[in-house]
């Protein structure tokens, strides 16, 4: 059963906490500290979480959503969990390897891959 | 047509609006309204779009400090050739060669700094002023 307020759609597969985020400009700079503390407190409550955040209805992001993700990725690390992301378009895609954060992120093409991985 | 000294051909529209965000929604769409109208591609739009919420971030929270009661002035132009954005805050400026190098093993887990760097990699052209309180931007329309 999907659950999460208002920025978040969170659902579970075998286990693992898949995150899909609401709206399209979710990652514009207005949203990005509610997500960064709705996603830290998911963690906080989950020890050892798996967490897949599925990128499939992002067509935009910013550098501070890069770097709320970073912060994400080192909790969920210092939690003993496991942080991917999928379904990231060309566009975005190409902001992580520009950053070089394409060798920071566990990243998979589709969801099926990266619930597979953990 | 010049990169080098971009807006001087121009006339740019100007904008002041309050240091927030929030005020810079307007604005924006306005821009990327005309980027539209002028038929620029989607990856030309998506990245006029990114380079100026960089931009505006940048003034908005190192330039002004985050102070509200503080400005925003944003000029642009939008051709069939060309955008030229120029967005400049009310702070004390900066040294723009001073700023880390986000992308260097050192810097990679920093969650900040990436601003800069993004905007030079996808707009055609980027400079300050030379206190650092005014970048300009221009994306070509390739």
């Amino acid at each position: 059963m999907p659950e999460g307020k208002l920025h978040l759609k969170i659902s579970r597969s075998n286990g693992v906490h898949v995150v899909h985020f609401a709206d399209r400009k979710i990652l514009e700079e207005l949203s990005i500290t509610e997500i960064g503390e709705e996603l830290s407190n998911l963690v906080d409550s989950q020890p050892g979480i798996k967490l897949l955040l599925n990128f499939s209805s992002v067509d935009h992001l910013s550098s501070a959503a890069l770097g709320m993700l970073i912060t994400l990725n080192k909790r969920v690390t210092q939690a003993n969990g496991a942080l991917k992301l999928s379904n990231i378009n060309a566009q975005i895609y190409e902001v992580f390897k520009i950053t070089r954060l394409n060798k920071v992120f566990d990243i998979h093409p589709t969801a099926e891959e990266a619930l597979a991985g953990f | 047509m010049s990169v080098t000294d971009p807006g001087q051909s121009e006339s740019l529209t100007e904008i002041v609006v309050p240091s927030r965000i929030e005020a810079t929604k307007e604005p924006e769409q306005r821009i990327l309204a005309e980027v539209e109208r002028h038929g620029y591609s989607p990856d030309a739009a998506f990245a006029i779009k990114l380079a100026l919420q960089e931009a505006v971030t940048n003034a908005i929270k190192h330039g002004n400090r985050n102070d509200p009661s503080k400005h925003l002035t944003l000029r642009f132009a939008v051709s069939p050739e060309k955008t030229v954005i120029a967005v400049a805050d009310e702070g004390e400026g900066f040294c723009v060669a001073q700023v880390p190098d986000p992308t260097i093993d050192a810097n990679l887990e920093c969650p900040t700094g990436r601003g800069i760097m993004l905007m030079r990699a996808y707009m055609n052209h980027v400079s300050y002023n030379d206190t650092g309180t005014e970048v300009t931007m221009v994306k070509l329309n390739e």
